[in-house]
């Protein structure tokens, strides 16, 4: 499974979407990420695994907490997909506009 | 600057949003005529549509076979679920790569928008290994050209 598949599954779970939104604020640890959850350390613990495998977030060591962040190159990736995605369908869009306001056109001169 | 918006929504949606200068009908119009499709649903430059099959009706068959003229090309089935005249069209469609993909189903929304329309285009895959999988298809086949020429026009 490439970078990006362990990604986008990821990004399917809803609480690690949450647990990535918190990031985004800033640096946490699992203590502190555990708090608005109504689950138990080990199963954030679990779904931090999953984060850090997919190159979303990072941890360091700091004595003995595991602060986590977002990893930015991560986060790039999706995004990258994403925005390819977006200009494939703009590219169609935009030609979509030309064929548009011919047929307005035509349609203004009664032509249909 | 881009008027197209896309993201992804829950587990399994992909939702695309984008405005037109033209009424509802003539947006409609464009997504199952297929000598409207076969002018811009083209995806990179170079390419082009020589198959479009569109019966718009429920139950209505759709076929569009892509070619970039160089022998390279794909195609795309699906049948019409619901379709109100100048509204919503419902959709089920899948890429032959050439294995079937999962089916996508696709709402389209064409709500009028001051004298254009906004067009609200919700797709759902049936779980989220296929979404993902469909969003790095969508880039495999030839989008880095546009992306490419994106770029160089910015």
């Amino acid at each position: 499974m490439s970078n990006l598949d362990a990604a986008f599954l990821a990004l399917s779970d809803p609480t690690r979407r949450a647990i990535l939104a918190r990031l985004a604020l800033r640096e946490m640890t699992v203590t502190e990420l555990v708090e608005p959850f109504e689950m138990s350390q080990p199963a954030i613990s679990r779904h931090l695994k999953v984060l850090e495998d997919a190159g979303l977030i990072v941890k360091r060591v700091e004595g003995t907490k595991r602060p986590c962040r977002l990893a930015q190159d991560g986060i790039d990736c999706v995004e990258r997909w994403l925005g390819a995605l977006r200009s494939a369908l703009e590219r169609n869009y935009a030609r979509l506009d030309e064929v548009l306001a011919e047929i307005t056109h035509e349609k203004g001169k009664g032509m249909r | 600057m881009s008027k197209l918006n896309l993201t992804t929504e829950g587990d399994v949606h992909v939702v695309v949003t984008r405005r037109f200068a033209a009424p509802p009908e003539a947006v409609y119009r464009a997504h199952v005529e297929p000598e409207l499709l076969q002018r811009w649903c083209l995806g990179p430059d170079g390419w082009t549509m020589p198959v479009c099959i569109s019966d718009a009706r429920p139950g209505g068959k759709i076929r569009f076979e892509w070619s970039d003229g160089k022998g390279r090309g794909f195609y795309l089935t699906g049948e019409y679920i619901a379709l109100e005249p100048f509204s919503r069209i419902v959709h089920v469609e899948r890429m032959h790569l050439p294995e079937p993909t999962p089916d996508n189903r696709v709402e389209t929304r064409f709500e009028a928008d001051g004298v254009g329309t906004l067009l609200v285009m919700r797709m759902t895959l049936p779980d989220a290994e296929t979404r993902a999988a469909m969003l790095k298809t969508g880039m495999e086949h030839g989008m880095e050209a546009s992306y490419a020429r994106l770029e160089g026009m910015l």
